[in-house]
């Protein structure tokens, strides 16, 4: 009985520690000098040009890296053909890349002095420190999340009613849309979620390609960085309290989703 | 698909291989034995080890609590062990720097020092070993250790000899993920640790300096070791469990 006791003690005594008495810091210090200070410091022109960014990156990667998703875990799961395992890896590859050789990578590829550098300016593109750049980041950064939450479902509801489905004459996508893709619903919001937080929140990759450009290419993580190395900490703290409150909901959804799951 | 992988994917990271050799693999090694990226590198492996290390024991700690221990707020403490792959590792790093940096109220100051940066990687690599080992042990068929228990078997005993061998492979498996992690982690150091050079710069906030002092080339070939290290620590993964993608 001590010994669960010490137990239970030391687990959570090391996640107040680590985890929420930070985090609710940050609330704290966000909300020191009244909630009317904070509204204000993310409602400047910059925070909100920084907010709408944000909200850019996702809607343009977490679409793209869905269907993409889908698309592979049905490959991966379905089929059977050579170099599997290495179109495996390569989907893993984000994990096992740091974000900032991410941003380095897309400079030496589309930056002035990278392979398409010269082509790209002399045709008026700029992808490096700009929105292209930043979007071409959360799309590497956030690939492999549908995926990895997509193929297990897949394989776990088997081909039985697909086969089905087809016997009885309903065309491929019939039988996607019908079958399949209400099958794996629950799969695929779960990696849709963890996608588009990992967009919310990206940062090194971002951070190497977007040249910090206040009001032009920060997105709300980069703005939280500059106000707090501006000493405009009211600001960083609004901001973070922001991010805080999109991650908190998100690990309730994610609680939620897991429950549906599990039913 | 595979022109899809190829363009995001591929072509920029084959890039960076290619820039890291651009004075010939004698520039590379060059490069990667300057004093500064070596100190970076050694920096980023001792903390990373650290790290996981204490991962291992506090990770099985926190799931056997989760999974076997009974408390109000039990599952609400589980939901919350995923907040660090959901919050910004930005917000994260304020986050730490708001408690434990130079206006602590509580007094303890670690910015700019080597334990900031163990602190920042312990934040973000919590889930890697809780969220490994919880399904095992919930899985775990309890009949052997009633059975060691009711021949005498003390409880840390039955840990030691039952429970341990059981859980080995999944606390690796989330070791490994948590060191792949580690290894590269930017966002949530970048603010605490200070960036000072030989004492607290990790090997990802070398390679963001060297990009703006337009050593590319040097970038680059950090870049490639820490790559090799978190792929070689990930395809260690691979085979220990099976495919993800494989039944």
């Amino acid at each position: 009985m001590t010994a669960r006791l010490g137990l239970r003690a030391t687990a959570l005594g090391y996640l107040t520690l680590l985890l929420v008495v930070p985090v609710g810091m940050v609330f704290w210090r966000a909300f020191e000098h009244g909630f009317g200070a904070a509204w204000n410091a993310v409602t400047t022109p910059d925070a909100l040009h920084a907010l709408q960014l944000t909200l850019l990156m996702v809607a343009v990667a977490v679409p793209l890296n869905t269907v993409f998703g889908i698309a592979a875990a049905l490959l991966l799961v379905r089929r059977r053909f050579r170099g599997k395992p290495i179109l495996e890896a390569i989907i893993d590859l984000p994990f096992a890349v740091s974000p900032v050789v991410v941003g380095l990578a897309l400079v030496l590829v589309y930056g002035r002095v990278g392979w398409f550098g010269n082509w790209l300016s002399e045709h008026g593109i700029q992808v490096i420190f700009s929105t292209w750049g930043m979007i071409l980041a959360t799309i590497f950064i956030t690939l492999p999340f549908v995926v990895r939450e997509v193929a297990p479902v897949l394989r776990e509801i088997g081909t039985e009613q697909e086969e089905a489905a087809r016997t009885l004459g309903a065309s491929p996508w019939q039988t996607f849309s019908r079958i399949t893709l209400p099958a794996i619903r629950w799969g695929v919001g779960y990696g849709v979620v963890l996608t588009t937080a990992r967009a919310i929140g990206e940062f090194g990759a971002v951070s190497v390609v977007s040249g910090h450009l206040v009001g032009q290419t920060e997105t709300l993580t980069l703005f939280v960085q500059d106000r707090f190395e501006r000493f405009d900490l009211a600001g960083a703290y609004a901001a973070s309290v922001v991010l805080a409150a999109i991650a908190l909901s998100t690990v309730a959804v994610m609680t939620l989703l897991q429950k549906r799951r599990g039913a | 698909m595979i022109l899809w992988l190829s363009v995001i994917v591929l072509l920029p990271l084959a890039a960076v291989v290619v820039k890291s050799t651009d004075g010939g693999l004698a520039g590379f090694w060059d490069a990667v034995t300057s004093p500064q990226s070596v100190a970076a590198i050694k920096f980023t492996l001792l903390t990373s080890f650290v790290v996981v290390v204490i991962n291992a024991v506090m990770g099985t700690v926190i799931a056997w609590v989760l999974v076997r221990d009974d408390f109000a707020g039990r599952r609400f403490v589980s939901a919350l062990i995923d907040l660090p792959f959901a919050l910004p590792t930005i917000v994260a790093g304020l986050t730490l720097l708001a408690l434990y940096g130079p206006r602590s109220p509580i007094g303890v100051n670690v910015a700019f020092t080597k334990a900031a940066v163990v602190l920042a990687l312990l934040f973000v690599t919590l889930p890697f070993v809780v969220r490994a080992v919880q399904p095992v042990l919930m899985e775990l068929d309890r009949e052997m250790e009633e059975a060691a228990a009711s021949l005498g078997a003390r409880p840390l005993t039955i840990f030691r000899q039952i429970i341990l061998p059981n859980l080995q492979p999944a606390i690796v498996a989330g070791c490994s993920l948590g060191f792949a992690r580690a290894l590269g982690e930017f966002g949530s150091v970048v603010l605490i640790s200070g960036n000072i050079p030989f004492k607290t710069e990790v090997a990802s906030v070398f390679i963001f300096s060297q990009i703006g002092n337009d050593n590319v080339t040097g970038a680059a070939a950090v870049s490639v070791v820490l790559l090799a290290l978190s792929m070689v620590v990930l395809a260690l993964v691979a085979r220990l469990g099976r495919s993800w993608y494989d039944g």
